[in-house]
């Protein structure tokens, strides 16, 4: 059993919702990611999203551009992430890690390469958000030779007659994209997310989480009682980015934030 | 080259995906996927339908002024003494460039799918004036989304757009150029998906963009075929044209892709020289990667990273390249080479001067390597180089790099 899929077993065996924190790896100090990462499992993340930085993140809105542009700017990258993957699992052997990134980095290093890294590192599941299930086939072979779970997105503007094309080629879980719109945008219609939640989840057995545009206890409790869990990512990624605060603070904040969400949801 | 001549594959691309070999594609996130389908199967339908067609073809007649001429470039031949040199004269389009015949046949596209509201991204602006243009004319709400570096470089062109009624965004994200531009106009996409048509300004982006693209942009190279037919007698031995993403460059190719008998240049920006790395040449001296919804030929670092750019031209200054280029290039059908920075310069000023043609920058890295080329070849053969723009909007460049003060008192 993947440590994905265990999990979701302790979690459905609770009647808990998983909470799932998104940082870029890098941002905003290389030197902080592993001990946030540890920090926010102990504050009470279920899992894991390590942001993989790209200069071109297309999908991404202001607040996790600039955390891009931030780790960027130490030099992180794909091999970086991956460190601070393997890192934090010498610690820390049950807490999901999911790579959330773009394609062209992990293209860079190619597909096979990739999955083995990355395996070796304790990474247990793949978000690329410019890879849909039409261009996915490549590098769902690799993932599935190491047992990495293939995540992928379903958003609002998705068809009906597509949300079948997509479960049958994800595993892990399905992660539903709120908003039309970038990441940490604002308008969250809490009953559409529901109404699809619903309809996604009568055509798969995976679990189903939200994110995009949950920004506080109150929104991911909203939004969490339609789903199996939430992810959390702009709101965290601002409060890393703050800079009228030293890093320390920032990282503390940032982990106070979800632990209040933890406690919401 | 060394493959034997199968003029039957290239009327084969894209295929059902989108596909150039193993270019294009559609790599964009969930949220666009039903948005290009939706695209791909109207276009399909429309590309047949006689009264869009006709429309489209009144547009490029009394709008635009087509067909452009096809020009014999005698003085500047005749000082380089080899190939005669034809310039086929996109710059006196309406809007000064080869852009426009694309923005009309996408804003032609919205208007047929009920889009109020248009969005595009440009480099030098002329992408962005075209498409400001066609959609003061369609009554269409514009926003244009422009890199803070080429708000600066191109002042004149953004207050042209203001002027017909766009909103101008200034974009501050990574690299604020063309390439960062782009993705913002993606995010206003993917956020308004439901009544914004995105006006694509190259033959990059994801499927079916390309293809579109190309399909508006090819009434260059059947015009220019025509022409030098009807007015040499015979087809060109060579054709010239520079590729940032290629649009120019692919329409002028197209139509002649199955000419055996007609090589193919497509020039890339040098910028500072290849080897100073200060370029804008992907299918020169990049490598293959995933960019803005298509794999293409791309700058990028050893992780993947795509880098910065540097070209004089601001519509050059893109790490990536339109997929079929990138096709074209590995089966050797075209021939991508450089002109820097300076041979640009030198041959905007000899074009300038010679034929009394201001060309637009981009355009003189394809006359730089027209003129290197013709030296080359005999004078009983000729060169059809896509004059894509016009030069006016560059007057500033090159009066910074000349150190002239046009308002000044010096």
């Amino acid at each position: 059993m993947s440590r994905i899929q265990a999990k979701w077993r302790l979690l459905l065996a609770e009647s808990k919702k998983a909470v799932i924190p998104y940082v870029v790896g890098g941002d905003p100090d290389p030197a902080v990611t592993v001990g946030l990462m540890h920090d926010l499992v102990a504050a009470g993340a279920d899992m894991l999203e390590l942001g993989v930085p790209f200069s071109d993140p297309m999908a991404e809105g202001p607040a996790i551009q600039k955390g891009h542009e931030r780790a960027l700017a130490h030099r992180v990258s794909l091999r970086k992430c991956l460190a601070m993957a393997s890192e934090f699992r010498a610690k820390d052997v049950e807490t999901p890690i999911i790579l959330m990134g773009y394609a062209n980095p992990i293209e860079h290093m190619g597909y096979g390469p990739f999955a083995d890294a990355a395996a070796a590192a304790g990474v247990d599941g793949v978000i690329t958000v410019d890879l849909p299930p039409e261009e996915v086939a490549a590098m769902n072979e690799e993932l599935k030779r190491v047992g990495i779970d293939n995540i992928f997105l379903i958003a609002p503007t998705t068809p009906d007659e597509r949300i079948p094309l997509i479960v049958e080629q994800a595993s892990g879980f399905i992660y539903y994209v709120s908003l039309k719109g970038v990441t940490g945008a604002g308008h969250l219609n809490t009953e559409e997310v529901a109404a699809k939640v619903t309809q996604i989840k009568a055509g798969t057995e995976l679990p189903v989480v939200v994110g995009f545009g949950i920004k506080d206890a109150e929104s991911a409790a909203r939004v969490g009682a339609a789903a199996d869990g939430v992810v959390v990512g702009s709101a965290l990624v601002n409060l890393l980015g703050d800079e009228s605060h030293t890093i320390d603070a920032r990282v503390k904040a940032a982990v106070s934030l979800l632990g209040d969400i933890r406690s919401g949801v | 080259m060394n493959k034997p001549f199968d003029p039957s594959v290239y009327a084969q691309v894209p295929d059902a995906n989108g596909r150039f070999g193993p270019y294009g594609g559609k790599f964009v996130s969930e949220t666009l996927m039903s948005a290009l389908a939706e695209l791909e199967s109207v276009y399909i339908q429309l590309k047949e339908d006689r009264e869009f067609q006709r429309e489209f073809d009144a547009y490029l007649a009394h709008f635009i002024g087509r067909p452009s001429p096809l020009y014999e470039a005698e003085r500047w031949s005749d000082e380089i003494g080899g190939a005669r040199i034809y310039f086929k004269r996109e710059d006196l389009n309406h809007t000064g460039a080869h852009k426009v015949n694309n923005t009309v046949g996408q804003a032609l596209l919205a208007k047929f799918m009920g889009k109020k509201r248009v969005i595009a991204e440009t480099g030098a602006g002329q992408h962005g004036v075209a498409s400001a243009t066609i959609a003061a004319r369609l009554g269409m709400e514009c926003h244009v989304f422009m890199g803070e570096e080429d708000v600066r470089r191109q002042a004149l062109n953004v207050y042209r757009m203001r002027l017909l009624g766009a909103n101008v965004v200034s974009v501050t994200s990574g690299s604020r150029t063309l390439k960062d531009a782009m993705n913002e106009a993606m995010r206003d996409w993917v956020t308004n998906v439901d009544d914004t048509f995105y006006i694509i300004g190259t033959v990059a982006g994801p499927h079916p963009y390309p293809m579109l693209v190309r399909d508006f942009q090819s009434v260059i190279g059947r015009e220019a075929r025509a022409q030098s037919l009807s007015q040499t007698g015979r087809l060109p031995d060579a054709l010239v044209a520079c590729v940032g993403g290629g649009s120019n460059a692919i329409g002028l190719f197209h139509p002649f892709l199955e000419d055996e008998g007609v090589a193919m240049y497509g020039v890339e920006a040098g910028g500072h020289g290849i080897e100073t790395n200060e370029h804008a040449a992907p299918l020169t001296a990049g490598t293959p990667g995933v960019l803005h919804g298509n794999r293409t030929y791309l700058m990028q670092d050893e992780d993947g990273q795509i880098m910065h750019t540097h070209s004089v031209s601001a519509g050059l200054d893109y790490p990536g390249v339109g997929p079929e280029h990138s096709w074209l290039k590995d089966i050797g059908r075209v021939n991508y080479v450089v002109a820097n920075d300076d041979e640009a310069l030198e041959a905007f000023h000899k074009v300038t001067r010679t034929e009394g043609i201001m060309p637009a920058l981009e355009t003189s890295h394809a006359l730089a390597y027209a003129a290197k080329l013709a030296a080359t070849m005999t004078p009983d053969q000729s060169i059809v180089v896509n004059l894509s723009g016009r030069g006016d909007k560059d007057i500033f460049t090159v009066a910074e790099v000349d150190g002239t003060d046009i308002f000044g008192e010096k």
